[in-house]
């Protein structure tokens, strides 16, 4: 099942699978989040603020446009 | 790594969060210099330090980067300093320090500057912490691997530095080829890039062609050439980089499985646990409120007793020089111009060093990525960043730390516009002001319970937030600067603040205002000062009694050396300029003796209360004499009393907004880099000033 990141709760986990957009900051597959990679929501931020997701061994932080960018297959 | 007769050159390259500085500080001691690369306002910090053989070193601590292709113009300097350095600054070897508890990452980053063919030294850092992850990590395998030596470090507490400076000295460069093969994933147009970019590194001559406008530092002509060959090759450069991304990924991955082995992590939990308490919709925000509410409190009182301590010292030293120099111009320029000007540079010291001190300690606990994460939203509907709510607030005690608190901002265009709204917010230099007017309009009075000074005194400090939040809206759509930095931010485990860090951050930061704005603020009150107390030789070189006869029957006898301190300021360079400004400032309500006081005060706000004491000749600064002056006061035009609530208002309101600053107006050029910015802040916010004071005098006259 294919899920964008921004719908997960957090402690639900995924493998990155494709990106919804062509532009997408290359700082986010340079930070690990590439297609194949594990993800996991770690925390979400009141007021709709950013997201914290566990990827390639550590914490990042994005905002919610982007996360919904970064589609997951979901085990 | 070898260096000839100068001195060996060391580049320090690592991630955010790595414990870079704390090995350059470990390294360096305070043999530090900090200076900026040039044309931009990205920190350089170059120290020295012995090597085993006798020889110095010099380093070079880099902006932290998780990769050569920058978002921003911090990481661009590790670009250009690596991949295209100047003649006398190209290193001789880099040291990558790789944080052993986050090494996928870290490792992205080692493989990039390896393909850069410099001598390189891996330091493998924070090894205290790895055993506790649950990680266990085979050196030798990784040496063999990535071809360069890996030292294991815990440099917060100097284990392993001498091995390092012993590599140092005995390392022989091994033959190794690179990781990504760039000729053969990109495109022909590469072969004609390494000519116009004159590299010999096809990694180096890849990097500088494809990066967005601004982030690589080659000649124009050659740019254009670059351009036109990628737009002739149709090169896609997102393509172009995610295809490195992957492939450097591949490598990285494949090396960790052969070297490193991540057991589940043990002590993430505990940063989890009390990530989810600090960043909770409620108490997550009631904590950041209490840290913002300490900091305000810490800057705004504990500096008091330091400040004071300075102040009477220096007043104490222009008391002694004048007693014990011959008298004349020259021991007056001394005793009131030169030793107040020195000492209003000093006076911030205290302020500087207990806000740099804690937000030492926010960034090295880990607790800045949550301030950033909880005000993210807010602020970003402001063109601020997160980071802006520590200057912000900090602001409310003085403009001048809470400026140079903006160094934490990465992105250029939310910290330019943090810098140039944090002086609307009410410092404590407005404070006299403040109280002297609302003391003078506003009825001392209760209303519903609550006094109405104390009131207005709150809507002044709302007012200069909303100035700042309404100032940051305007600004970020009227600034055309570039800012592509995404959004995309690493959350460090919390960690202990080392003193020792705290310790040089203060240093430095102390050093560099004094040096850096220092300069400006003792020229500025000096000139103000030699204005204030010189005039056309006619009318201001008299005696006293002169000056006496000049007065004529409104001498007053208990009150002569007031005014006759009141004739001299009336008759100096700064009297004559208060009264030409006159017609400039009558639609405010102002006559030339506030606007005497204007131009005083530009030293600093409070000079304000000091202007109004001489020009009315009160004789003491005690606040209750001069308002009582001041109601007293008549208008020659109508014959009321001048100071009508309106005229109160729009003074208020001038206070408010118009920057009336020295010290701000120099740090904002250091900080800037620039005299554009200073120049551009004081103009819009003297009109916004002076456009709010008009309207409110208009409205209530």
């Amino acid at each position: 099942m294919i899920r964008r990141a921004i719908d997960l709760q957090v402690g639900e986990k995924g493998i990155v699978s494709d990106f919804e957009s062509e532009d997408l900051p290359i700082k986010l597959l340079e930070m690990g989040c590439l297609p194949g990679s594990e993800l996991e929501i770690k925390l979400l931020t009141p007021f709709n603020g950013p997201l914290v997701m566990r990827i390639a061994d550590s914490d990042v932080a994005i905002r919610k446009d982007l996360a919904s960018k970064i589609l997951l297959e979901i085990q | 790594m070898r260096g000839s007769s100068r001195s060996m050159r060391i580049a320090l390259v690592g991630n955010p969060n790595t414990g870079k500085s704390s090995l350059f500080n470990s390294l360096t001691g305070l043999n530090q210099k900090v200076s900026n690369y040039p044309g931009i306002t990205v920190e350089k910090k170059t120290g020295f330090f012995k090597l085993p053989n006798g020889n110095v070193a010099e380093i070079t601590d880099l902006p932290g980067t998780y990769s050569l292709n920058p978002s921003s113009l911090d990481e661009a300097v590790v670009l250009n300093f690596l991949a295209n350095p100047k003649k006398n600054e190209k290193p001789d070897g880099v040291i990558v320090v790789i944080d052993a508890t986050n090494i996928k990452r870290n490792l992205y980053l080692l493989s990039q500057v390896l393909d850069l063919n410099f001598p390189t030294i891996v330091v493998l850092n924070m090894m205290d912490m790895v055993e506790r992850k649950g990680i266990e990590i085979d050196v030798e395998k990784l040496s063999s691997i990535y071809g360069v030596p890996f030292i294991p470090m815990t440099a917060r507490k100097g284990i392993g530095s001498q091995e390092l400076k012993n590599q140092i000295i005995e390392y022989k460069p091994e033959e190794r080829s690179h990781i990504y093969n760039v000729t053969s994933n990109s495109g022909e147009w590469l072969r004609e890039s390494l000519k116009i970019t004159q590299s010999n590194n096809a990694y180096a001559s890849w990097l500088l062609s494809i990066q967005e406008d601004g982030y690589s530092q080659i000649a124009d002509d050659k740019r254009e050439q670059i351009k036109l060959l990628l737009d002739r090759e149709s090169v896609n450069k997102n393509k172009e980089r995610s295809k490195e991304a992957i492939k450097r990924y591949q490598f990285v991955n494949q090396s960790i499985k052969e070297a490193v082995k991540v057991n589940p992590d043990k002590d993430r939990s505990f940063t989890a646990r009390i990530d989810r308490v600090l960043t909770h919709k409620v108490f997550g925000l009631l904590i950041l409120f209490a840290v913002l509410a300490i900091i305000f409190q810490a800057v705004f009182a504990w500096a008091e007793g330091p400040m004071n301590f300075i102040d009477e010292s220096f007043s104490h030293l222009s008391i002694w020089v004048k007693g014990n120099l011959t008298p004349g111009p020259l021991t007056n320029l001394i005793s009131d111009g030169l030793i107040p000007g020195v000492a209003g540079v000093v006076i911030f010291i205290p302020q500087i060093a207990i806000l740099f001190t804690f937000i030492g300690v926010l960034e090295e606990s880990g607790y800045m990525a949550r301030v950033v994460l909880l005000m993210d939203k807010i602020m970003s509907k402001f063109g601020l960043s997160g980071k802006s709510v520590v200057p912000l607030i900090s602001g409310t005690a003085c403009a001048i730390p809470a400026i140079m608190a903006t160094r934490n901002i990465e992105n250029w265009k939310e910290r330019l516009i943090t810098i140039l709204v944090t002086p609307f917010t009410t410092c404590s230099a407005r404070l006299p002001v403040y109280i002297i007017l609302i003391s003078l309009i506003i009825p001392d009075q209760r209303f519903l319970g609550f006094n109405i000074q104390g009131l207005a005194l709150m809507v002044m400090y709302l007012i200069g937030f909303l100035a700042a939040l309404i100032g940051g809206y305007v600004l970020s759509r009227m600034i055309g600067v570039k800012s592509s930095a995404p959004f995309i931010i690493e959350m460090p485990s919390y960690r202990l603040p080392l003193y020792k860090n705290l310790f040089y951050t203060v240093i430095e930061k102390s050093k560099s205002f004094v040096v850096g704005a220092g300069k400006i603020i003792i020229a500025l009150s000096v000139v103000l000062w030699i204005l204030a107390t010189n005039g056309p030789s006619k009318s201001y070189d008299l005696t006293d009694q002169q000056i006496e006869m000049r007065l004529g029957d409104k001498v007053d006898s208990d009150r002569l050396t007031s005014q006759i301190e009141s004739y001299r300021l009336e008759n100096s360079y700064i009297g004559i300029l208060g009264k030409a400004i006159e017609p400039a400032i009558k639609p405010l309500g102002y006559d030339w003796k506030i606007g005497i006081s204007l131009i005083t005060s530009f030293a600093a706000r409070e000079v304000f209360v000091g202007s109004i004491a001489t020009i009315y000749s009160v004789g003491a600064e005690d606040e209750t004499t001069i308002v009582r002056k001041m109601k007293n006061e008549i208008n020659p035009d109508t014959g009321k009393p001048f100071f009508t609530s309106a005229v109160g208002m729009s003074l208020l309101i001038f206070y408010a907004f118009a920057m009336q600053c020295v010290s701000t107006f120099a740090v904002v050029k250091k900080e800037t880099n620039s005299w554009t910015w200073p120049i551009f802040q004081l103009v819009f916010m003297s009109a916004f000033a002076y456009l709010m004071s008009f309207i409110t005098f208009t409205l209530l006259k």
